[in-house]
Formats: C-alpha cells, structure tokens, sequence
C-alpha cells in the first residue's frame, strides 16, 4: 500500500488489529498465487496495484465520494441494474466476499450449513473487516435463493440499510410485469436517497459506461480462446472480480489497455501456458474475491481455465443493454429486460443456460468443462447434476467451499479429469 | 536400468520396480511423519531410470526432484489394465479414501468418483471399526459371512465408533457387528459403482481388497464376481512404474 490509511480505517469504524491480520494473510495469499505465475501480461500491473489498494485507496475515492455526496450502492447480486446507481451519480460495489472470515460470528445467526459466501459477507461485517459495507449507503439484497433471503432479513437488522428487490422465480410475462415495476420502484428509491432525479441524458451516459464495461470484458473473454490464450485464467478472473468495485470508466480502461496487450500476443504467438495445453471452462455459482481456489487448482495441474460461466464472468457481460431509448421510460424498459435474460440457477426452468453453456463452450474452444457448486448452493448443485445429462463434452462436478481441507482431494480429482482430456 | 513407480499413500508408501514389463523388486514401508525422507531413500536404493510418482504425496516428489507424476487413478488403471487385461471397473479402497473408476476399451479413464472430505468407509475406518471390537485387520477381513438384520446407520468415523460401542455394551455378538460393518461400507460402495459403472471385469484392488468379507458382500450384493489380483495393494506404483517406461523407456 501507497500510505498508511490507518486514520481513514479507524474513523469508517474496522477492527483495526483484526484488519492488520486480515491485509496479511490477503497479501501473502496474492503473492503465492498471483505473483508466482509466469509469463504475466504487463497490464496486469494496474489490477496488481487495484488489489494491494483494495481497502487503501480505493477506500479513499469513495470516503471522498461520500463527501461529494454522492451514494455508495453495494449489491451482491449482477441483476441490480447498475446503470441506474450510475445515472444518480452513485458508486456501485459488489459485496459479495470470497474468504472464510468470520465464519465463527456469522454462525451466531445462520445455520453452519449455509453457503460460503453467505456466510463470509456476515463474517466480514460482523467482525469489522468490511470497509465497503460501512461506507455503503444502501445495500441492494434481491429474492434469489433462500439462503440469501433469509440472511438479508438478519443483515437488515444488523445494518439497518437493506432494501430488497423481489427478482421472479420464473420468466413469464406476468414475471416480467413484475420485475420491470421492481426496476421502476429501484429508480425512484434511489432518486430518493440520492436527491438527484434520472434525466434521459444521465440515464444514456450511465447505459453507455456500463456497457462500455461489458464489451471491455467480452472482448477479454474472446481473447481466452486463442490457443495458447494469452493470460491465465487466474488474472483473467481477477479482472472479472475487480470489475464489481473498481471506477467503471477507469476500469473499462484498463482492460481495454490490457486488451491491446493480449492482442499483440496473440499476434506473436505467445501464450502464457504452451500450445495444446488443455483449456478449462468452468461453470456455476459465483467466485467471489478472494476466492481463486479452483483456478490455482486448474492452473497447477496442468491446463488452463479460458472461462467462468458465472456471475462473476460470462454471466455479468454477456448481454448489453440496447441504447436506444428516447425516454427514461423507455430506457427502464430496456434495462429490465436486459437483467431478466440472466440465466441464474435461481429461476425455473432454466433451460437457456444450458444452451449459452454449449455455446460458450465452442467459442471458447475449450476441451472440458468443471462445473462448480458452493457446498449448500442448492440451485447449481442441482443444475449440475442435470447439465452432466445433456452435454456430450468432458464434464466434472464438484462441490467445494473457501476452505482449504479438500484441497488435497479437489487437487486429485481435478488433475485425473485433466489426465482425461490430454 | 529399471523404471520406477512410487505410490505415495496416506498411510503406506509403495514402490514398484519394473524393466520390459517385468516386474524386478517393490517394497512397501509406512508412510510415517517424514514420507519425504522415506520416499528419498526408496529412490536412492532403487536408483532406477526413471521414476514417475503417484499417490496422495505424489507433488512431494516433484517439487522436491522434479519427479513427474500421474494421479492414483491414472495409475490404477494403468496398472490394472496390465494385470487384467479385460479390466472395465475398478474399486479402490485406500487408506483414507474410495474411488470407482471405469476404463474404456483402450485403457483410457472414462469416469470416476471419489468419495469426499472424510475417511467414512476406508481402511482407516476399517481399522479403526476392527481395534474397537478387539481384531487384528487381517482377522477383521477374514470373518465368516453370516445372515444378520443388523445395521449400522452412520458411515462418520466418530459416529459409527461409538454406535459400535454402545452396541458392545449390550451385548450384541461382535461377530455380528463386525459384518453389519461391512455391509455398510459395502452398500456405500455399490451406490458409487452404480453411479460410475458396474461392466466386468471389475477389479478390487488398493490396501483393503485383502478384505475378502467386504469383496464378498460386495459380489454378492452386485451378484458380479470380482477380482482381487495378487498385486493388488501395489498396483498404484505398478502402474506409475508401466507409465514411466512407456512414457521415458523409448
Ligand atoms: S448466481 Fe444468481 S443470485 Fe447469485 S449473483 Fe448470479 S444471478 Fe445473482
Ligand atoms: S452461491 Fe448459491 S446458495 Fe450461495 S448465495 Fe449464491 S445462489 Fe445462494
């Protein structure tokens, strides 16, 4: 980190020796598994200095926002439309969290077998160590599975900021009625708190930044197919996990930058792992930052992940919002129906992901698929099993959490399913 | 000069020899609290060609010595496929885990499971299950089939043991629990296989396929017959030894 940013963690109200430890363990997590890896693309030196300032100056630019009165939005799910935090001049955060922390705090309220990341995003606010949480003003919780549901109703309690948008469980057009007054009643709540009212011009410039954002990230993807693909997996993760709290503008960017970069390689024939090396796409519920377990499993057994099929990948860019629109009811129409195509577990049927697998999986030319469930994630732990029934590629299931006790085992299974496909 | 394979296992390391196929020397020794240390000096009294290593410990080896290395469940099947050519379905019990693994025409891994996190119905819970009821291993897997209702309902280690012993304590024939044991590791067994594949041959191989109670309930369950091959608690390092000559041998 730059400075020191004690005063700034002190005054948001972090348990400062707990955080200390916490920074630590992050930076020496980065280094093993980050760091070490070879041949890493030089624009990947701006996302190495976005982590090392995850909670430095990042921090600070929205502790400054804040000032500006601006709102801080955090979410933790891809259907809470940014485009509309943007269009009143808010600052979006994901906060969903990817580490076993706190878990012992977060067990006090929820049952031990709820999912990981359920249980981290309490753990990190129950013990203090979430700076994002504290600064945020608002907190978008959404109906998705029941596990999330019911730890909003506790959150709410805790932080006295929640406000839940009902997302259907099915795509009907009565669903689509519904959700689409959801985004209405989202944008008026939010030109309430914000004091600003959405005009057809913030509500164009906001569509535009964030899907400027998404071809940004859809153009990394497509560069992941290249054989040899010109960046892991693990740093194309990263910038997927970044994506959800970094500046949108400065963001988009950067990866455009890195983008240049990976092009030239390709252009050149360099890859970071050598060519024919068996490429990975994984499938399933969301990596939240910091988890980069089954990517460093992937990526140390001998192949290389080209692609999430999950929110915190494909799922998050795939579609864009069309921009013509020529009022900003017409714009909030668009954007509803936009974030209804997202095909999450959560809704039944789901049939279209199993079709954007399929075709994921042949633009990514990739040789097998790994499909990860969090453990007690029951949406995509039964998606899985019915996927392995309709797919004739390589296919895997695993179930995992952020602990590290299956780690021998998850090591075994994954390399004899990359001994598969060699 | 020969070509080695070294089974790094969670309870015993294994090493097999190999030159032309042949099968020369192997040892078996206890994996210990330094299998690093042990499994150097296999190395060095081998000093073979080449060595390829598989096992749970197999990245010991190769971060330490560059030593390539297979998965136990490539190995298996390599090894299995030497010994029984017509091999489709293998069944391995370990020390602390349980894996299916069916083979296709060729040899070539199809599909596998494992069983997950905990050592419910592995050697180390065989083991465990035998000291409380007062046998040897060997004893333990040499018990008489015997017609019984009773059943043991958890598969958890820490469970099983003490239902075993309040089941002691009334009175219950351990003979009788013995087999009910059995049958539970069994059952869990055959749900895999059913998941993974049940062709013939099926092959039981890894440290409890000396356990003829089990490979009897198993055969009678399935109403299959299986085969416990000689080798069968080497054939990890066998397979990794065939791999290494194939692969460095040319
Ligand atoms: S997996 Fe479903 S609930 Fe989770 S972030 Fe994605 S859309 Fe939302
Ligand atoms: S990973 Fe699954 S169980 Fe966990 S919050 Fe997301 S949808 Fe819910």
């Amino acid at each position: 980190m730059t400075k020191d940013y004690t005063p700034l963690w002190k005054e948001i109200g972090l348990d400062l020796a707990k955080h200390d430890g916490l920074l630590s363990v992050l930076s020496d997590a980065y280094k093993n598994i980050y760091l070490s890896q070879k041949n890493r693309p030089e624009g990947m030196k701006y996302f190495d200095f976005v982590i090392s300032e995850v909670h430095g100056l990042r921090i600070e630019e929205l502790y400054e926002a804040k000032k500006e009165k601006r709102k801080i939005i955090g979410t933790f799910c891809v259907y809470v439309p940014e485009e509309l935090i943007l269009a009143v001049d808010g600052v979006f955060v994901g906060l969903c969290a990817g580490a076993e922390v706190g878990f012992e705090e977060a067990e006090k309220y929820v049952p031990r077998n709820t999912c990981a990341l359920i249980k981290a995003f309490m753990g990190f606010k129950l013990s203090g160590l979430c700076p994002y949480v504290e600064l945020t003003d608002l907190i978008v919780g959404e109906t998705t599975c029941d596990g999330k549901k019911k730890a909003y109703e506790i959150f709410d309690e805790i932080t006295k900021k929640m406000y839940v948008m009902e997302i259907p469980n099915m795509k009907n057009e009565m669903d689509r009625e519904l959700w689409h007054k959801e985004v209405i009643k989202f944008k008026d709540k939010l030109e309430e708190i914000s004091g600003k009212e959405i005009t057809l011009d913030s509500l164009k410039r906001a569509t535009e930044t964030v899907n400027q954002k998404r071809l940004a990230l859809q153009r990394l993807s497509k560069l992941r197919a290249y054989d040899p693909p010109p960046i892991s997996g693990l740093d194309a993760l990263l910038v997927n996990q970044i994506s959800f709290y970094d500046d949108p503008v400065r963001f988009t960017m950067k990866v455009n930058e890195l983008c240049d970069e990976l092009e030239q390689r390709v252009r050149e024939g360099k890859g970071v792992v050598p060519k024919g090396t068996p490429k990975i796409l994984i499938s399933g519920s969301p990596f939240a930052i910091p988890n980069w377990k089954l990517h460093a499993i992937i990526e140390n057994s001998g192949a290389v992940a080209v692609g999430e099929e999950s929110c915190v990948g494909n799922r998050n860019f795939r579609e864009l919002t069309d921009e013509s629109f020529n009022s900003v009811e017409e714009g909030i129409e668009k954007i509803a129906s936009r974030y209804i195509k997202i095909d999450c577990a959560c809704f039944t049927p789901n049939n279209e992901r199993i079709d954007n697998l399929k075709s994921l999986f042949n633009e990514l030319k990739a040789d097998g698929v790994i499909h990860y469930s969090l453990q007690f994630c029951t949406p995509y732990m039964i998606e899985a099993f019915k996927i392995e029934k309709k797919v004739d590629f390589p296919y895997m299931r695993i179930e995992t959490d952020y602990s590290m006790e299956d780690f021998g085992q998850l090591k075994t299974r994954v390399e004899a399913f990359i001994e598969t496909l060699k | 000069m020969s070509f080695l394979g070294i089974d790094i296992g969670s309870r015993y390391i294994k090493a097999v020899s190999i030159e032309k196929g042949k099968i020369l020397e192997r040892t078996v020794v206890e994996t210990s609290y330094d299998p690093l240390k042990k499994s150097i000096e296999i190395l060095k009294s081998y000093n073979p060609r080449r060595t390829v290593a598989t096992g749970y410990g197999r990245h010991l080896l190769s971060f330490n010595g560059r030593t390539p290395t297979i998965t136990e469940i490539k190995a298996f099947a390599i090894g299995a496929k030497y010994l029984i050519p017509s091999c489709k379905t293998i069944i391995d019990i370990g020390g602390q885990d349980t894996k299916i693994i069916s083979l296709d025409e060729k040899g070539n891994v199809k599909k596998f499971e494992m069983n997950d996190r905990c050592a419910a119905g592995t050697g180390r819970f065989l083991e465990i299950m035998a000291s409380a009821l007062g046998y040897s291993i060997d004893e333990f897997g040499n018990i008489d089939d015997i017609e019984g209702t009773l059943q043991i309902s958890s598969m958890c280690t820490v469970f099983a043991e003490s239902e075993v012993i309040s089941l002691i304590a009334k009175g219950v024939n351990r003979k009788e629990i013995a087999v009910a044991i059995h049958k539970a590791i069994a059952k869990r067994v055959i749900s895999m296989l059913k998941k993974v594949s049940l062709e013939e041959e099926i092959v039981f191989a890894g440290g409890c396929a000396g356990n003829t109670l089990l490979k009897n309930i198993i055969e009678r369950e399935i109403n299959k017959k299986i085969i416990v091959p000689k080798n069968h608690h080497i054939l990890g390092a066998l397979g990794a030894a065939i791999h290494a000559e194939n692969y460095f041998g040319g």
